[in-house]
């Protein structure tokens, strides 16, 4: 499984969306396309927006549908942060088309 | 342009500051103020700041200040940010308080080192300043992708001890709500580009449900829904259209994913304001929990994208 540790360039308080999207794009969407099992690791972090979140991971849902979730896991986050994350997948889950 | 500093423009009370505004003569702003007292909303100094930073400082003029609290605005920073002088001094001991004084975002770095060293100005307990955190990072970015603005954004909050609250302010001098929702949408008003705006998931980068893999459209609305958990107000102001969220009287008030469902008042034929103003006021001492907003907020977001979904299915015929 590849981790990608988040603290490291987004701080306890995950905002920046620039970042997300570096991180999206450099490290998560590759990984996911090679069919790898990717953990984001949320170690340190204490908040994160929404924005950042979206920016983060709505486009493996948009891209692989509601079954990358099999293997896009979400490693220590904290009760709001997993709160937010919730948000994301559910939203972006219902707003998928079928077959998406 | 002319603008009056009134003795006193809050958010409830900050419709009569708006449609005094003189947005005319845009290559001039003259600041003027009531001569006893002034207390503004931080919104009001915001919105001056980036009024004033559309202009050559040689042009601002500001009539001599009475009022004796003139010098709040002078610790709020506002002619130091305009690059103009002002003849009110103030004593090295006078209390600080705790405040943002103005300060403009024009990047994310900025907006980065904001959050590290100036919330922590205010003083707050770690659960308050993820909440304050919270709305003025989704706020700034808000201007930072959407605007346009020249002069990126321009924010600054103050600490109430009376009420223990938190009141900050946003501004910016961008292309304002209705020509960045109307990139994806057709609003013909002001007043409707700020009701689809404050929708969850409707943003203007697309139509597409779920947004693109940048923008989904919501953060205007967790802003609001903090401010209406809480029982506080909200303000949002673009072109010639005003929305206010009052405070709730309900002891939980619900959220709607329709502003106009919501409790509050709205205006349009103000003096058009090119660019977008967002106030909001957080009363700490019953700031509800985070996570608990949270749940409430995954609920309507879900149920109003389930909607958007519904209104598209196609329909029986029955002959």
């Amino acid at each position: 499984m590849r981790t990608i540790r988040l603290v490291e360039k987004t701080g306890a308080f995950a905002e920046n969306k620039d970042v997300a999207r570096a991180l999206r794009v450099d490290e998560l969407m590759p990984a996911l396309e090679r069919g790898e099992e990717v953990a984001l690791d949320f170690t340190g972090v204490d908040a994160a927006t929404q924005s950042f979140v979206h920016a983060l991971i709505s486009e493996a849902l948009r891209r692989f549908g509601g079954g990358v979730l099999d293997r896009l896991l979400f490693k220590s986050c904290n009760e709001p942060v997993r709160k937010i994350i919730g948000i994301v997948t559910e939203y972006m889950q219902e707003g998928l088309a079928p077959g998406e | 342009m002319k603008i009056y500093i009134p003795n006193s423009a809050f958010l409830g009370n900050i419709d009569p500051f708006l449609r005094g505004f003189d947005p005319s003569d845009p290559g001039t702003l003259e600041i003027t103020a009531n001569e006893k007292w002034i207390a503004v909303h931080p919104a009001v100094l915001s919105m001056i700041t980036a009024l004033g930073l559309t202009v050559k400082p040689e042009n601002i003029s500001c009539r001599k200040l009475e009022a004796r609290s003139r010098h709040y605005l002078v610790r709020m920073g506002l002619f130091r940010t305009l690059g103009i002088s002002s003849d009110i001094s103030i004593m090295e001991h006078e209390p600080a308080g705790r405040f943002i004084p103005i300060t403009r975002i024009r990047t994310s770095e900025e907006l980065s080192n904001f959050k590290n060293e100036m919330i922590p100005l205010l003083h707050l307990e770690p659960e308050q300043s993820r909440t304050i955190g919270y709305i003025v990072s989704e706020l700034a970015w808000n201007v930072l992708e959407h605007s346009g603005s020249e002069h990126g954004a321009v924010l600054c909050a103050q600490y109430y001890k009376k009420s223990n609250s938190i009141r900050i302010g946003i501004a910016d001098t961008g292309i304002g709500i209705r020509a960045s929702i109307n990139n994806s949408y057709s609003a013909e008003t002001d007043l409707e580009a700020l009701r689809l705006a404050l929708k969850p998931g409707i943003t203007g980068t697309t139509r597409r449900e779920g947004g693109t893999e940048q923008n989904a459209g919501a953060g205007l609305f967790f802003i609001k829904s903090i401010a209406g958990i809480n029982r506080d107000f909200f303000v949002i102001y673009s072109g010639d259209a005003l929305y206010k969220l009052l405070k709730s009287p309900a002891a939980r008030p619900r959220l709607h994913a329709d502003p106009f469902d919501d409790r509050h008042s709205r205006a349009e034929g103000l003096p058009r304001w090119s660019g977008t103003v967002v106030g909001a006021d957080i009363t700490l001492d019953q700031t509800a929990g985070f996570s608990a907003l949270l749940d409430a907020i995954r609920v309507t977001y879900r149920d109003a994208v389930r909607e958007r979904l519904k209104a598209r299915y196609r329909k029986p015929r029955f002959i």
